[in-house]
């Protein structure tokens, strides 16, 4: 049979962000599908390296609205492995409720996504109902409902009110409440098993392959997740004394990634009302002036995955080089993997299933006045990465940056 | 022209156009539509395609890729129609003015395909739901006046 060929986007009433999905579908089963980006580039990299150190955590919050933290986490975490210091014990209490608050908030956004993908809009009324109470937490605590301008090198730029802390705490039994609500609701509801259960499985083999992270792999049996792996400030001894573990599943299907991303809620729940129950007095910044030359990275699990940051300094004002690597870059290809073999009705829900934020991914453009198109392969890409790496080292020597010293 | 723009102040449909944003502004106009603020009440409603609407609501910095794709989606909706630029990236820029992938700010962007086209500003990073709500009561204020001027 004749294949035919379903684009849909850029702008389509499902898609929250521009981007472009070909379909190519024979009949009603898709036999492979393609995903155009673009129409989220914005330079991020490059206008970091125009802002001082200070300046660069505003911006980079404004990467992607949903994890407007993850991004700054990810980012100071990279400039104290230049600084080689310690952050404050006050600001590392403060940290991850900041985090963690904000993995609740995209968790329920998700789940009400995924409601509205497969027309049950009532769990979009309630996921975005009891999602109102993070957010006014997040508006006690930090002064805004999503971008929170918390973070700076060597701490954190505002203090937590004892009264925020108490609404935070009152918020919290009453966001443990909804989530009971949804996974019974999950759990018990026949048309969400016959809707969501054996669509579009990722198995553990292609997550490996595809290198899937965070809420993507996890219900696959990917057992990884950086807070524990390799963690920072109140998330290690958190976990030492046993309050949260990380969710890993079976399954891999869209199913088990409405679980995952449900318990995990529960998990941040916990986290966030220990590190407020043994949150130390004190200060919440090591005063950091300048940043010497050198070269670091900080990785942080944000709500849809690893989030990584490179940055390289040499003594200035500026950084030189900031890298991003955002989870979605990873999740996306796994589309190859789960889409195939679906039905059109399935493929929103299955796209939509790796939570993906094309904000976040796209850091590289091609810019061309005169309008052609361009396809990158993979040699070209590798010529380019190469051609950049000994453009830096040139102008700024060799790099001497080991990422496995600290474990040796 | 003044009937058309009387229509307008009755339940208004709207049209999301995303245009390289960060998702802030996005997520707060899908928080208009639930229980906390509802403005289904009043009518506003989010459709699917922008041959119903009657008003876009346009977030982010406009880059050179959905620039044109912008202008063609205002050529379609049904004229007349408002646009709301909504959030700090819309109305001006915000961090993204100097990017090299910035083909400026919605107003520039709109006004090159249609010179009289009605536009509100509704500022913030990211731009507030009461904000929104404010916008869209101070828009049909608007509105009302132009009606008598043209009466």
């Amino acid at each position: 049979m004749k294949e035919t060929i379903i684009p849909i986007g850029p702008f389509h009433p499902l898609l929250e962000e521009p981007e472009l999905f070909t379909l190519k579908v024979d009949g009603e089963t898709v036999v492979d599908v393609d995903v155009r980006i673009g129409w989220n580039h914005r330079g991020i990299e490059k206008l970091s390296q125009g802002l001082t150190w200070d300046q660069v955590p505003f911006l980079i919050e404004r990467i992607c609205g949903i994890c407007s933290t993850s991004h700054p986490y990810a980012c100071v975490l990279a400039m104290e492995d230049i600084l080689d210091i310690k952050v404050p014990p006050r600001a590392q209490y403060i940290r991850p409720v900041v985090g963690e608050l904000e993995r609740i908030h995209s968790h329920l956004l998700w789940l009400g996504l995924a409601g509205h993908f497969i027309g049950y809009n009532t769990v979009f009324m309630w996921a975005w109902k009891y999602r109102e109470l993070t957010l006014d937490s997040l508006e006690k605590l930090t002064g805004n409902r999503n971008h929170y301008a918390m973070f700076k090198a060597g701490g954190v730029r505002r203090d937590f009110s004892q009264e925020a802390m108490d609404f935070t705490m009152n918020a919290m039994n009453e966001t443990e409440k909804a989530l009971n609500m949804f996974l019974g609701v999950v759990s018990d509801d026949p048309v969400l098993h016959k809707r969501l259960k054996g669509v579009g499985v990722l198995t553990y083999k292609d997550a490996i392959e595809y290198s899937a992270i965070g809420p993507t792999s996890r219900p696959s049996g990917v057992d990884h997740d950086v807070r524990r792996d390799d963690p920072v400030d109140a998330y290690g001894p958190s976990f030492d004394k046993g309050v949260w573990k990380p969710i890993v599943l079976e399954d891999g299907d869209v199913f088990a990634k409405a679980a995952c991303r449900i318990l995990e809620m529960f998990e941040s729940v916990k986290i966030i009302r220990w590190c407020i129950e043994n949150i130390p007095d004190g200060e919440i910044d090591a005063g950091v002036k300048e940043i010497p030359a050198g070269e670091g990275c900080g990785h942080y699990e944000a709500p849809r995955g690893e989030v990584f940051h490179y940055m390289r300094s040499d003594g200035s004002n500026y950084p030189v080089r900031h890298k991003v690597r955002a989870p979605t870059y990873n999740n996306l290809p796994t589309f190859k993997a789960t889409c195939p073999g679906a039905h059109i009705a399935d493929v929103a829900l299955i796209t939509a299933s790796i939570d993906p934020c094309y904000c976040c991914t796209e850091r590289v453009g091609v810019v061309d006045n005169l309008g052609t198109k361009h396809i990158l392969t993979e040699d070209d890409l590798t010529k380019l990465s190469v051609e950049r790496t000994l453009d830096v080292r040139k102008k700024l020597g060799k790099i001497t940056w080991n990422p496995y010293a600290k474990l040796l | 022209m003044a009937l058309g723009l009387n229509s307008l102040k009755k339940s208004i449909w709207v049209y999301h156009v995303a245009c390289s944003p960060c998702n802030g502004c996005d997520i707060e106009i899908l928080d208009l539509l639930t229980p906390r603020f509802d403005v289904e009440r009043f009518g506003i409603v989010l459709v699917g395609s922008v041959r119903h609407a009657d008003a876009l609501l346009v977030t982010g910095c406009v880059n050179r890729q959905i620039k044109p794709r912008l202008q063609e989606v205002y050529l379609q909706a049904a004229k007349p129609c408002v646009v709301f630029a909504i959030g700090s990236c819309a109305v001006g820029g915000n961090f993204f003015r100097r990017s090299y992938n910035m083909a400026g700010p919605v107003d520039r962007a709109i006004k090159e395909v249609d010179p009289n086209a009605i536009i509100v500003y509704v500022p913030g990073c990211p731009a507030k739901p009461e904000a929104m709500i404010s916008s869209v009561v101070k828009a049909i204020g608007f509105l009302d006046n132009l009606k008598k001027v043209k009466v």
